[in-house]
């Protein structure tokens, strides 16, 4: 993993702006990911996370700024990104009239691979999707269809893999079996971006976290660097460290404050867990 | 990436000729309202209705009922279109390294298989109903040529309809009126015994002319000028519609 410090980002966005008419987005952000590296993006409901996602994986076109991902600018050379990335987007994007493993093997026919069959069985296997393999996805439960939305974008090994609020909606025993499945992929040298509004999620994941706050990036570091940002009156508390979350709200200022649009499909679902 | 818009459109054609077979009811649906309505003009409207000619009155509404099967077919096309873009799996296609027109050529051969097979099986009840034709091969030839025109111009503005819609009905409702138009046409009764202006309508839009020379097909007279006109209608249609699908596609996924 040392050689990887030196190579180029995986992921540079320098600048990037967005507004949908009247509605200022995205005001500059800029990143870089390592590749290798699992990247936090982390931001309350509305933050324009889904938005940078969209920019980077070509489907949306930004105002202005730049952004590259395994080196090919994502406006000039969008048919060489999607070569080298996949996407699992906010909401999981299956075929519920397939079964799952006719899901698998048409991903692996468009990727243009060999083994498409071979392929599927060997994800269903890592997936524990085995049993449920043959059924139409339409009877899956709400962590299986995560499963195998994230199983169909690791087909044809992409370097690069976008995640948009992975676990949102997924109940936590779901919710750690995605999260061994992401640490697993940084393993095997994928970078990862993740999206999310789960403080515990980035804390848990990342190498580094960036802050998308009111269309910038406020903050951008390791967690431990991150940490330090606290103000040292915090000391006193000596056993206990501070949480990603006492970080977060020194930052943007007392209480979680969203400026956009409410409640999203998912904040009801999983009440138990902190947001922003 | 050009290479590949054939194993593309291929793989995607496969994939929603599937959601067809394992909801065969959308074409069974498809087939039902134009069934009945071929019982209610045959045998409750058609002894009263004097068509001026020496056929059944099978045979004479046939094209008519033909051409409504595959407007209101079509509807199903913007609707399955629609709900792939609901459903977040046209952004994972749009994301993926394959070659953009292949999804909607996709769902455009997969709705003119899908009309076709409803096709088959109004001309399996009609000739239950008593329908017969003498047409030869080439007629056959040429009547499928023209349906398969006027699925394909259908087809291509109900892609339109798909990706402009903000709800499921509103994916649908686009293909009411073409429903309604071979009834304002030579399909069920003579243009002459309308009113003027009704009449004059009824004559000079493209409905009269396909069904015309549809007719003409299967009863072995000269089809005439009247497939001219038709197959200008049916390619100006196609052409116009092709275009603006492809725009509004464009403007969706740039
Ligand atoms: N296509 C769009 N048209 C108009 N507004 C949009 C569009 N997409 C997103 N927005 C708005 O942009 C803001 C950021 O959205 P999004 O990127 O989805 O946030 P997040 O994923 O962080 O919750 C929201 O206020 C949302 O309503
Ligand atoms: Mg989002």
């Amino acid at each position: 993993m040392t050689t990887t410090q030196t190579l180029a980002p995986a992921i540079r966005v320098q600048g990037i702006e967005k507004s949908f008419k009247d509605l200022q987005v995205l005001r500059g952000v800029d990143f870089d990911v390592q590749a290798g590296s699992i990247f936090a993006l982390l931001g309350s409901n509305g933050a324009g996370k889904t938005t940078m996602v969209r920019i980077l994986s070509t489907l949306l076109k930004s105002d202005a700024g730049t952004a590259a991902v395994h080196g090919f600018d994502v406006s000039a050379k969008p048919g060489d990104v999607r070569e080298s990335i996949s996407l699992t987007g906010q909401f999981a994007a299956v075929d519920d009239v397939l079964t799952g493993r006719e899901n698998l093997v048409l991903v692996a026919k468009l990727r243009h691979l060999k083994n498409p069959r071979e392929i599927a069985d060997d994800l269903l296997k890592r997936f524990s999707l085995t049993e449920a393999g043959g059924r139409r996805v339409a009877t899956y439960s709400g962590g299986m269809r995560r499963r195998l939305d994230i199983a169909m974008s690791l087909i044809g090994n992409p370097p690069v893999i976008f995640l948009d609020e992975p676990t949102t909606g997924l109940d936590p025993q779901a919710r750690t079996e995605v999260w061994q499945t992401i640490k697993q992929l940084a393993g095997q040298g994928t970078t990862v971006l993740l999206t999310t509004q789960y403080l515990d999620e980035a804390e848990y994941l990342a190498d580094r976290i960036a802050i998308l706050h009111k269309g910038t990036i406020i903050q951008n570091g390791t967690l431990s660097e991150l940490k330090q940002l606290l103000p040292t009156a915090k000391v006193e508390y000596v056993e206990k460290q501070p949480s990603l979350e006492d970080v977060f709200l020194a930052l943007v200022g007392e209480t979680g404050e969203t400026d956009t649009s409410p409640d999203g499909p998912s904040d009801s679902a999983v009440p138990a867990r902190k947001e922003f | 990436m050009t290479t590949n818009v054939l194993a593309d459109t291929g793989v995607l054609t496969g994939r929603s000729l599937r959601h067809i077979l394992r909801s065969p009811d959308t074409i069974i649906t498809t087939a039902v309202t134009p069934i009945a309505l071929m019982l209610l003009f045959v045998y409750v409207f058609g002894g009263a209705i004097d068509t001026g000619s020496k056929e059944s009155y099978v045979d004479y509404m046939l094209p008519g009922i033909l051409l409504i099967t595959i407007a209101s077919g079509v509807a199903y096309t913007a609707y399955r279109l629609f709900l792939d873009m609901q459903g977040g799996i046209f952004e994972r296609f749009q994301s993926m390294p394959i070659s953009r027109p292949s999804v909607l050529w996709a769902h455009v051969l997969t709705s003119l298989a899908a009309n076709l097979a409803s096709i088959a099986i109004i001309i399996g009840v009609a000739l239950i109903m008593g329908f017969r034709t003498g047409a030869s091969v080439a007629a056959w030839l040429a009547v499928t040529g023209i349906l398969v025109l006027f699925t394909l111009a259908l087809t291509w503005i109900a892609v339109i309809a798909g990706l402009s819609a903000k709800t499921v009905d509103g994916a649908s409702a686009f293909s009411y009126p073409l429903i309604f138009l071979p009834f304002i046409s030579s399909a069920f009764v003579p243009t002459d015994s309308m009113p003027g202006p009704v009449a004059w309508f009824a004559e000079n839009q493209p409905v009269t002319s396909i069904v015309n020379t549809i007719r003409a097909l299967f009863a072995q007279e000269p089809v005439g000028n009247e497939i001219w006109v038709a197959l200008g209608w049916l390619i100006g249609i196609l052409v116009v519609a092709y275009a603006f699908a492809v725009a509004r596609y464009r403007k969706k996924v740039s």
